[in-house]
C-alpha cells in the first residue's frame, strides 16, 4: 500500500527530530566538570532502562543517571510541552505572538508558586509543583470563563482578558514578592525559569501530563488546520468551534501548566520553536505539532547545557567561558535576538 | 421550470442554463447528490437591537440557482450565513433536506451545506490540495486516513475546477482568481446537496467572474441546489434560474430575473433609478443605473440629502455643460402641468430601447412617478420590440415586416401617433428608400422633436443625398421645438422641449448630444 503523503513526511521528520534530541541529551550529559566520552554516556543511559547492563564506571554511572540526566529529561520534557502548546496557541489565536502563557497560564503558575514560596505557612506543600500547576490553571479557566459569553468565545475577549489578568497578577505577584522576606530570592530564581535542583520527581510529575496532553492534541490536528481559516469556514466545514476551542485551550493550558509548574517561567521556548519549525514543514499542524515539540525539547536541553556549564567547549578546542544562569535567561537572551531577525527578514507577520 | 425566454436556451453555449436538461444522476460517486431543497420559514435575526433580517421565507428547489439581490447592507450575507447555520436565528427555521440546520451539530450541517465565502484570503501556505482535503473534513473520522472517496472527491473537485495543476503549489503563491477555484473545489469536495457562495464575482474579473458563474451551472445541472449573493445584477440575471430580491431586511420579491428586475423594483430596493433592457448579447435582463432624482436635486441645491444612498450608478460622463444643463433634473419632467403626456419614439435599435427605458422612469416635478403614453415605430422585431415587451408600462408598439413596405394601414397609424404625440422622439430612424420616415414625419407635423441620434446618419441613410438634406432640416436643433438630447437624458429634452414652449427654449449646441 501507498503510504499517504502526509504520514510519510510526519514519520520522516520526527525519526529525523529523535535522532537529534537523541544527540542533544547525550552530547549534553557528556558536558560538566567531569568530562564522559559517549559511549560511556550511551551505556549509562541505556542501563537506566533496566533491560541491558552495561559496564560502567559507578562514579560514571551515578553523574549521568543521577545528577545530569535529571535535569536534561526534565529539560528536554518542559522543552516539549512549551513548544507544543506554543504551537497549539499560535494556531488557536491565529496570532504569531501567541505563546503558551498569552491566556494567563505562567504568571498564573507563578502567582502560585511566589505564594507558595513567599507564604509557606499558608500553603504548606512540599514541593512548589502543585501550587503552581493550580494556579496556571485556574487563571487559564477564569480567562476563559470571563471572555465567554452566550456559549461563544471570541479569541481577541481572550486575548485581551489574558493581558488584564496577566497585569493584575502580575501586581499580585510583586506585592508578595515584598512580603516574602528571606523567600525572595528563591521566589525570583523560580520565576526565571530553571532546571537546576531537577529530580527525577520532577520528570514523573510533568512528564505523562506532557506526553498524553500533547498526543491528545495530536488528534485534533486537522481540527487545528480548519481551524486557520477562519472560525466561520471552520465550522461550515464541520468543525463544532467552540467546542474544538475549548478542549484546545485546555489542553494546550494542561500541558503548558506541567511544563511551568517543574521549570518556572521559562520564555520564548513556546514562541520562537513553533516559529522556526513553521518555516522549515509548512504549516500543517499534523506535521508542526509532533516536530515543534521534538524540537522544543532539545532546543531546551541544549540552551539549559549553555546555561549549567561555565565553560562552554567548541570545535576545534575552543572553549567559551559562560556564567552559571537559570536556562530562562539564555531562551529569552538567543530567543529575543533570533525572533527580532525573523521579524525583519520574514514570514513572520504571516501564520 | 419553464424558461420565461427562449433566447437563453440556445443563447449561451457552454454550461448555462440551456443545460440543465442534460441532468446526470446515473453513476454513483462522491461527485453526484442527492437532491435536497432549502427551506427558509420565517426567518428574523438581528444583531443586538439592530434587526437584520424580518420574517424571511423563501424555498429553494433542487437543481435551481436562485440569486440574492439587493443593496449593500439589505441582509443578503446574513441570510446566507443563517442558511448555513453560521448564524442563530431569533425565530423562524432554515431547514435543507429536510434537516433543521441550525439543531444539527456542525459535523451533519457541513454535509448538507457547503460555503465559499466572500473573502478567500489565505495568509499561511498550506498546498493547494489540502486546502481542497479539507473539504472532506465533515466526512473523514479522526484517526483513519483519507479513504478512497475522500480521495477521488478532493481529485474530481481539483479536476472539475481546473485546479488540479496548481495542487501542489501553495495557496498563499497564487491569483486572487485561481483562489477563488480552489475554494470552489473545496466546497465541492465537500460533496453537499447544496451550496452558498457570497459574492462569488466580488473581486473577480470579468472573465473569472463568468468562468465562476458556469461552474456553479454546472454544479446546479448536477442537481445541486445554489443560493449565492450576487451584487452584479447583469450576471445575477444572467446565471440564475431565480432572483431573491432582499432589501430592507425583507424579501421584496421572488421570481425569474425578468420578474424581479423591473425599474420599480429597483427604485423601490436600490432608490436607484435604472432601466432594465434586454442585453442584445445573452437576451437577459441588463440594469443601467441612471443619475437619480434625489441625487440630482441634492447636486443643484447643495441640500443635506443623503448623496451615499445605496445602489449603482453610472458615473457621470463628461459632457458639454449645455447637456450637462440637461441633466440637471434628475429624470423629471418639470414645468409641465399634464399627466396625460403622449410620447412617439421613431427609431431602432439600441438607442430607440434606451429612450424607451428611459421614458418608464419618469418622474414629475413633485417627485411623482409619471406614465407615458409611449408608441413606437416602425420597427421590425428585435431589440426595441422586446424592450418594450418587457418594461412595466404599455407601449404601443407598430410593428413593420422585415423587408417589406409598411402596410398603409400602419402608415396612417404612424401619422395619426405622431400627430397627436406631445413629443416625438428621434432615435436612430433608418432613412429607407421607400421615405417611410421622412414622408410621415413630414405628414404628421410633430408637435416637437428631441432628437437623441446617436448612429452617424450615412449608417442608416439608403435613401440618397436629398433624403439627408431633408432629415438634417428637420432636426436642425435651431428650429423651434426641436431639442438634442441623449437617450439617458431624453426625459429633460422633453421637459425643455414641452415645459418652456418654444419661444424660450435654450439653443443647444449642435454638438452637444451627439456621441
Amino acid at each position: 500500500m501507498r503510504i499517504p503523503r502526509v504520514s510519510g513526511r510526519i514519520l520522516t521528520w520526527s525519526l529525523a527530530l529523535v535522532v537529534l534530541l537523541a544527540g542533544t541529551v547525550i552530547g549534553s550529559a557528556m558536558l560538566g566538570p567531569v568530562r564522559i566520552d559517549p559511549i560511556t554516556v550511551s551505556k549509562a543511559v541505556l542501563n537506566l532502562t533496566g533491560i541491558v547492563a552495561y559496564e560502567v564506571p559507578s562514579a560514571h554511572q551515578t553523574i549521568v543517571a543521577d545528577v545530569r540526566l535529571p535535569r536534561i529529561a526534565l529539560g528536554a520534557v518542559v522543552g516539549f510541552s512549551l513548544a507544543a502548546a506554543g504551537t497549539v496557541m499560535q494556531g488557536f489565536f491565529r496570532n504569531p505572538l501567541a505563546d503558551p502563557s498569552i491566556i494567563g497560564v505562567s504568571t498564573g503558575a507563578a502567582a502560585g508558586a511566589v505564594a507558595a514560596i513567599a507564604f509557606p505557612a499558608l500553603l504548606p506543600f512540599s514541593s512548589v509543583h502543585v501550587p503552581a500547576f493550580v494556579g496556571a490553571i485556574g487563571t487559564a479557566l477564569f480567562v476563559y470563563a470571563v471572555a465567554t459569553e452566550g456559549g461563544r468565545t471570541p479569541v481577541a475577549t481572550l486575548l485581551l482578558a489574558g493581558v488584564a489578568v496577566q497585569a493584575f497578577l502580575g501586581a499580585v505577584i510583586s506585592y508578595m514578592l515584598v512580603l516574602s522576606g528571606e523567600n525572595l530570592r528563591e521566589a525570583v530564581v523560580w520565576m526565571m525559569g530553571h532546571l537546576h535542583r531537577s529530580s527525577w520527581d520532577d520528570v514523573t510529575f510533568a512528564l505523562p501530563v506532557a506526553v498524553v496532553g500533547t498526543v491528545v492534541l495530536g488528534a485534533y490536528a486537522r481540527e487545528m488546520n480548519v481551524l486557520l481559516l477562519g472560525e466561520e469556514d471552520a465550522h461550515h466545514l464541520g468543525v463544532d468551534v467552540e467546542r474544538t476551542k475549548l478542549l484546545l485551550l485546555a489542553l494546550a493550558s494542561i500541558v503548558t501548566a506541567a511544563g511551568v509548574a517543574v521549570a518556572g517561567v521559562i520564555g520564548f521556548v513556546g514562541l520562537i520553536v513553533p516559529h522556526i519549525m513553521r518555516l522549515i514543514v509548512g504549516p500543517d499542524h499534523r506535521i508542526l505539532l509532533p516536530t515543534s515539540a521534538l524540537a522544543g525539547a532539545s532546543f531546551l536541553v541544549a540552551t539549559d547545557t549553555i546555561a549549567r556549564l561555565d565553560t562552554l567547549p567548541l570545535p576545534l578546542g575552543l572553549e567559551v567561558g559562560t556564567p552559571i544562569v537559570p536556562v530562562g535567561i539564555v531562551t529569552a537572551a538567543l530567543g529575543a535576538p533570533f525572533f527580532l531577525y525573523l521579524l525583519t527578514k520574514r514570514e513572520v507577520h504571516a501564520l | 421550470m419553464i424558461d420565461p425566454f427562449g433566447v437563453r436556451s440556445d443563447g449561451d453555449g457552454g454550461g448555462g442554463r440551456g443545460d440543465r436538461e442534460n441532468e446526470s444522476h446515473g453513476d454513483a460517486s462522491p461527485f453526484d447528490v442527492g437532491p435536497a431543497t432549502i427551506a427558509i420559514d420565517d426567518v428574523s435575526v438581528s444583531f443586538g437591537d439592530l434587526s437584520v433580517l424580518e420574517d424571511v421565507s423563501a424555498t429553494v428547489r433542487p437543481g435551481e440557482f436562485v440569486g440574492l439581490v439587493g443593496p449593500n447592507g439589505a441582509g443578503k450575507t446574513t441570510l446566507l450565513r443563517t442558511i448555513s447555520g453560521a448564524l442563530e436565528p431569533d425565530a423562524g427555521r432554515v431547514t435543507v433536506d429536510g434537516v433543521d440546520v441550525h439543531d444539527v451539530p456542525s459535523r451533519e450541517s457541513s454535509r448538507l451545506v457547503a460555503v465559499v465565502p466572500q473573502d478567500t484570503t489565505l495568509s499561511f501556505s498550506f498546498p493547494v490540495r489540502d486546502v481542497v482535503e479539507m473539504g472532506r473534513h465533515p466526512h473523514r473520522s479522526r484517526f483513519s486516513p483519507p479513504t478512497n472517496r475522500d480521495r477521488e472527491a478532493v481529485a474530481r473537485a481539483l479536476e472539475h475546477t481546473r485546479t488540479a495543476e496548481l495542487a501542489d503549489r501553495p495557496i498563499d503563491e497564487i491569483s486572487g482568481g485561481q483562489r477563488q477555484r480552489v475554494v470552489l473545489a473545496r466546497a465541492i469536495a465537500q460533496g453537499t446537496p447544496a451550496l452558498l457562495l457570497d459574492e462569488p464575482t466580488a473581486s473577480l474579473d470579468v472573465n473569472h467572474a463568468i468562468e465562476t458563474l458556469e461552474l456553479v451551472r454546472e454544479l446546479v445541472a448536477d442537481g445541486r441546489t445554489a443560493v449565492a449573493a450576487i451584487h452584479d445584477l447583469d450576471l445575477a440575471a444572467r446565471y440564475c434560474d431565480r432572483l431573491v430580491m432582499v432589501a430592507d431586511g425583507g424579501v421584496r420579491s421572488v421570481g425569474s430575473p425578468a420578474e424581479v428586475l423591473t425599474s420599480e423594483a429597483l427604485a423601490d430596493a436600490f432608490d436607484a433609478t435604472a432601466t432594465v433592457t434586454p442585453n442584445p448579447v445573452t437576451g437577459t435582463e441588463t440594469v443601467t443605473a441612471l443619475p437619480d432624482a434625489d441625487d440630482a436635486l441634492a447636486a443643484v441645491e447643495s441640500a443635506t440629502v443623503d448623496t451615499d444612498a445605496p445602489g449603482e450608478r453610472e458615473p457621470s460622463t463628461e459632457r458639454s455643460a449645455d447637456a450637462a444643463r440637461l441633466e440637471g433634473d434628475g429624470g423629471r419632467i418639470v414645468d409641465v402641468d399634464r399627466d396625460d403626456l403622449a410620447v412617439h419614439v421613431l427609431g431602432t435599435g439600441t438607442t430607440a430601447a434606451g429612450v424607451l427605458a428611459r421614458l418608464e422612469t419618469a418622474f414629475d416635478g413633485a417627485d411623482r412617478r409619471i406614465t407615458l403614453t409611449t408608441s413606437v415605430g416602425p420597427v421590425t422585431p428585435g431589440v426595441v420590440t422586446e424592450t418594450a415587451d418587457r418594461l412595466g408600462v404599455e407601449v404601443e408598439v407598430i410593428e413593420a415586416e422585415p423587408h417589406a413596405a409598411l402596410s398603409e394601414a400602419r402608415r396612417e397609424t404612424l401619422v395619426e401617433r405622431i400627430r397627436t404625440a406631445d413629443a416625438t422622439v428621434l432615435a436612430d430612424p433608418v432613412l429607407g428608400s421607400a421615405g417611410v420616415v421622412l414622408e410621415t414625419l413630414e405628414a404628421a407635423e410633430p408637435a416637437a422633436l428631441v432628437v437623441t441620434d446617436r448612429r452617424p446618419l450615412e449608417e442608416r441613410n439608403f435613401a440618397g443625398e436629398t433624403a439627408r438634406r431633408r432629415y438634417e432640416r428637420l432636426r436642425d436643433p435651431d428650429r423651434d421645438g426641436v431639442v438634442e438630447a441623449t437617450p439617458e437624458t431624453v426625459l429633460e429634452g422633453l421637459s425643455k422641449v414641452l415645459g418652456r414652449g418654444g419661444s424660450d427654449r435654450v439653443d443647444l449646441a449642435a454638438e452637444s448630444a451627439t456621441d
